[in-house]
């Protein structure tokens, strides 16, 4: 278990919750010392999983972890949302493939840009997705 | 409602983006330089990036759809001083932005837009 040194919760409701996650992220990343690719990087992929808990999951939050792990210093980010869930995970990273009218890169595209991607989905019971980006 | 400003020089029209991109303000830019091109005939569209510190797939997709649109209407778009993160960003999360004209700031962007200008009056003359 890797210790986290300091924790947030953010609320993922309506759009302009994309824009403030975003900025969060971009805050954080900034004050653990990533460079300025890597801000990119994660404030990118937190913005595609931040639209697809509001879109298509109806909703819900996204919780900050900043990780130590020695002198590695790492951003987790926890999105969940109590939507209905996917059904087959395999096709929902497989890039271009969508249900809505997106591209179908929100997905695929986050996994790309963390250096750690896990995604948690049950049919009826919402879905959860972690992703890690070290410094 | 929040806009984003559509500048009129002659026949281009320029944008800068200096805000926040939230979807429907990218939506709403989208409608709204449509119109313009269509009321102005314009032939040429500029829109400047610099001050954007991400772009994601919805804002991806934006400048692809703004850019098929003039194109179809008859005016160039060109997309102007991407910061280099951001450029390696898109790239990696899919989007290469194929279609889309690019130039590194507006002085480059505006003098591709005005030789397509010209190129396009060449082959004009060419048919007299």
């Amino acid at each position: 278990m890797v210790p986290t040194i300091k924790t947030a919760d953010h609320p993922l409701r309506v759009e302009v919750d994309i824009v403030q996650a975003r900025h969060l992220v971009r805050k954080w990343a900034e004050q653990l010392g990533f460079g300025i690719v890597d801000q990119t990087k994660i404030v990118t992929a937190a913005s595609e999983l931040a639209r697809n808990t509001i879109v298509y999951g109806r909703g819900g939050e996204m919780q900050l972890n900043a990780l130590e792990n020695g002198a590695r210093k790492g951003l987790e980010l926890i999105f969940t949302d109590k939507g209905p869930g996917i059904a087959d995970l395999k096709l929902a990273l497989q890039d271009g493939y969508t249900t809505g009218s997106g591209l179908g890169l929100g997905l695929s595209g986050a996994k790309r840009l963390s250096n750690e991607f896990e995604i948690f989905s049950k049919v009826g019971e919402g879905t959860k997705i972690i992703i890690r980006r070290w410094k | 409602m929040e806009r984003i400003p559509i500048l009129r020089m002659g026949e281009y029209l320029l944008v800068t983006i200096q805000v926040d991109m939230y979807d429907q303000l990218a939506m709403t830019l989208q409608d709204d330089l449509t119109n313009c091109i269509n009321k102005n005939s314009s032939r040429g569209v500029l829109i400047d990036i610099s001050s954007l510190e991400m772009v994601d797939s919805f804002i991806g997709r934006m400048l692809a759809n703004i850019s098929s649109m003039s194109r179809v209407l008859d005016a160039e778009t060109v997309v102007v001083g991407m910061q280099p993160a951001v450029a390696i960003t898109l790239v990696e999360l899919g989007m290469s932005l194929a279609g889309v004209k690019t130039a590194l700031n507006v002085e480059k962007g505006m003098a591709l837009l005005q030789s397509a200008a010209r190129v396009d009056f060449e082959v004009d003359g060419a048919d007299d």
